[in-house]
């Protein structure tokens, strides 16, 4: 990065040290009260009942110097940065390197993909971990339409993995349906249910959008947790069947694949084959996206999201497109949930909470809002960075939590802050997302 | 009616204790124009230190409640403030110009990180504590043996948010600050302009919410006898549920909104059912926003073009 020459000359060395000091120390401090009583005491339920505690005063410690240590090197490095809205100019050279990468990413990333089961074959964790990874890569882009394309901010996705989820479930174990059956009607029953949603929220927008479609989330939870004879309540729904290759099942006995093959079986094919058949529904996902983006429905989308008062000036109908964003959306979040369900083979609650909402909100914007390949590349990061914690799994939602701000702090806009746009006169060129407002709803 | 006598009065001291939250939340909003998603958290963290320098402060050696309670409260207020002042500095005010989403991303962030920092500090187990302020009085006794009665932890709960409120009520109308966050509420630029420190009073919002959450906390503690980390999730929406329906920007709107909720949802659960009361403060969130986006006291928002 060559640095502008506009630059003022940093202050004299001795007052910045002592800047930096007084800075650190003051942050020490602030430091110390916080975690005085949170950290430097614990308390915890006795024995008897009553309440017992003990002191930390060298965690304490150990936290303070840390703030203090991490204090001096932050401002260090922002001295070393220079100030945040300085113009830094990027070669030519660079500027054209970056570009040809960019365009070289995403076929590398879709090839490997389906390579993965082929390089990975004998390793089952790393199997269990694209799969995951996939399923909110799919997840991710199901939310897109609604947020990065619509514009509408919403913060109760999982409910509609949920209805997907149970959906599968309750009508594969009461009515034995199969799993090809049951994933167009975990569609259908998800859309309807974002269509449900939709109708109450037409009126509101940005924040309060978000709040409602929250409680709405929890409502649909809470209406699991509580509905026992339907739902099982807290225990969930165990015994959900296993897919099958359009009716072959993927097991040991005689009318299995691996028999009708006549090969010999092996529990990693059932791996592999939900591996293709979630990149599979990913990809489907994807490129409905792309083609609904071409479509009038996706430049209302588009135009809904950028401004709702031109859009309606414009004879926009955006009763319908709002609608329809809010199905399309919930439609694929209903099919992960179908896939989650027979992946998983049990479902409860829990697997339903805001957190996971908050997750794959977190993946569409780190991923820029609206570019599919950001969405899937934050879906990786995001996902491959929790398993890393998962040793550490108290601190795992601590350290997301942390990475959440630090991101927003960071690059608000997500990692990939430029999109084309779908249409254009004579040139195209790409809009940086600083320009267009998303999540006014 | 005696059965119905005492539900009020439970849903009264629940309303109480949702509006002192529900203050936290309007005034940033009001302000800010963000949604604090936090502060539910910064509410469970006041209770947390509230449980905390109690417990320290009796195996001090100290025996005289009502002292100790008064030192409980102001060291409770002062740490939560802090945390409420700590967190404006963190996670929000790098994004006061960023779009809109930005700052509700970061303050979802901020929540997971209370949530999580406090169960990894203090542990995941519920913590009880022993009834501090017993007994009570005895206002009515029915003929088939039913008791209403008036506890004096309740006494408290509703005398505390009173006072609480009047004092709030004159800094907000009386004072240099308040008159400086009623100016920055509508015109930040302006009253840049004019010479108020914008950044010094949208910290202090943060920080007079917070002690206010922090009062909420120890309350809750007071009355229900426990905190746990993830209190701070629902009581938080319910409290903004009630900021909405009182109308956002709003205080006595606040006050009012948490009183309704804490009366339906203790009504809710006496008459219907215990399981779905959380479903009815939030069902009555969405049918607010859909029948009276302005609240009960709210101004209509314009919308510019």
């Amino acid at each position: 990065m060559t640095a502008s020459t506009l630059e003022k000359k940093p202050a004299p060395r001795a007052s910045s040290a002592a800047f930096i000091l007084k800075k650190a120390t003051i942050s020490a401090l602030v430091a110390l009260v916080l975690f005085s009583l949170m950290i430097g005491v614990r308390t915890e339920a006795g024995p008897q009942g009553g309440l017992i505690y003990w002191t930390r005063f060298g965690d304490l410690a150990a936290i303070v110097a840390a703030v203090f240590g991490g204090s001096i090197v932050i401002e260090l490095l922002r001295q070393w940065w220079g100030p945040a809205d300085k113009v830094r100019v990027v070669p030519p050279a660079v500027q054209h390197a970056l570009s040809f990468t960019g365009r070289l990413i995403a076929p590398t990333l879709l090839i490997f993909t389906f390579l993965v089961p082929v390089i990975f074959y004998d390793q089952r964790y790393i199997l269990d971990l694209a799969i995951l990874v996939l399923t909110y890569v799919m997840l991710g882009w199901g939310l897109n339409v609604v947020v990065g394309l619509a514009g509408l901010l919403d913060l109760g996705y999982v409910a509609f993995y949920a209805v997907g989820a149970y959906s599968y479930a309750l009508l594969a174990t009461n009515f034995g349906l199969s799993f090809w059956v049951c994933l167009p009607l975990a569609g259908i029953l998800a859309a309807f249910w974002g269509v449900l949603l939709g109708f109450p929220v037409l009126r509101l927008r940005g924040d309060y959008l978000a709040i409602v479609t929250l409680a709405f989330g929890e409502i649909i939870r809470l209406v699991i947790i509580n509905w026992q004879s339907l739902t099982g309540g807290p225990n969930g729904v165990s015994g959900i069947p296993r897919p099958t290759l359009f009716g072959i099942p993927l097991s040991p006995g005689e009318d299995g694949l691996a028999a009708r093959l006549g090969i010999e079986f092996s529990p990693t094919h059932r791996i592999v084959f939900l591996f293709y058949l979630i990149l599979a529904m990913a990809l489907l996902t994807n490129w409905v996206t792309i083609r609904l983006r071409r479509l009038p429905i996706g430049r209302a989308w588009e135009a809904l999201r950028e401004d709702e008062v031109a859009c309606r000036a414009l004879g926009i109908n955006t009763t319908t497109t709002k609608l329809t964003a809010f199905a399309t959306g919930a439609m694929f979040g209903g099919f992960a949930g179908a896939f989650f369900a027979t992946r998983q083979g049990f479902i409860s609650p829990e697997s339903f909470t805001f957190q996971e909402s908050a997750l794959v909100l977190a993946i569409v914007v780190l991923g820029g809002m609206g570019s599919q390949l950001g969405v899937a590349l934050a879906a990786l990061a995001m996902i491959g960075g929790f398993e890393l914690f998962r040793g550490l799994d108290q601190y795992r939602m601590l350290v997301f939590g942390m990475a959440m701000v630090l991101l927003m702090i960071w690059r608000p806009r997500g990692l990939i802050g430029h999109r084309s746009p779908t249409v254009y006169l004579e040139r195209n060129q790409a809009i940086s997302s600083d320009l267009v407002k998303e999540g006014h709803g | 009616m005696d059965y119905f006598a005492q539900q009020l009065i439970n849903g009264l001291v629940l309303g109480s204790i949702y509006g002192l939250i529900a203050i936290g939340y309007t005034m940033v909003y009001g302000i800010v124009g963000m949604i604090n998603f936090a502060h539910g958290d910064i509410f469970m963290i006041g209770g947390f230190i509230a449980l905390i320098s109690f417990l320290v402060l009796v195996s001090l050696g100290l025996t005289a409640i009502p002292l100790v309670l008064f030192v409980v409260l102001l060291v409770s207020m002062a740490i939560t403030a802090l945390y409420g002042w700590t967190v404006e500095r963190i996670a929000y005010r790098p994004l006061r110009h960023s779009f809109r989403l930005a700052p509700m991303l970061s303050a979802i962030g901020m929540s997971f990180v209370l949530t999580n920092f406090s169960q990894v500090a203090q542990g995941a187990r519920v913590k009880p504590v022993p009834p501090i302020i017993t007994g009570g009085y005895t206002l009515h006794e029915g003929a088939s043996g039913f008791v209403v009665q008036l506890s004096n932890i309740q006494i408290i709960v509703v005398l505390a948010t009173v006072v609480l409120l009047v004092l709030f009520t004159w800094l907000v109308s009386k004072t240099r600050l308040g008159r400086d966050m009623r100016a920055c509420e509508q015109d930040q630029t302006m009253a840049a302009l004019l010479g108020v420190d914008v950044d010094r009073t949208i910290s202090m919002t943060f920080v007079i919410g917070a002690a206010l959450a922090a009062v909420a906390g120890m309350m809750y503690l007071l009355y229900y006898g426990l905190v746990d980390f993830f209190m701070g999730f629902v009581a938080g929406i319910k409290a903004f549920t009630a900021a909405v329906l009182g109308g956002i920007g709003s205080l006595p709107g606040a006050m009012l909104g948490g009183l309704a909720i804490g009366l339906i949802e203790t009504f809710w659960s006496a008459y219907f059912s215990v399981e779905y009361k959380d479903v009815a403060a939030f069902s009555i969130l969405i049918v607010v926003l859909i029948f009276l986006p302005t609240g009960l006291l709210g101004r209509p928002e314009v919308e510019k073009v």
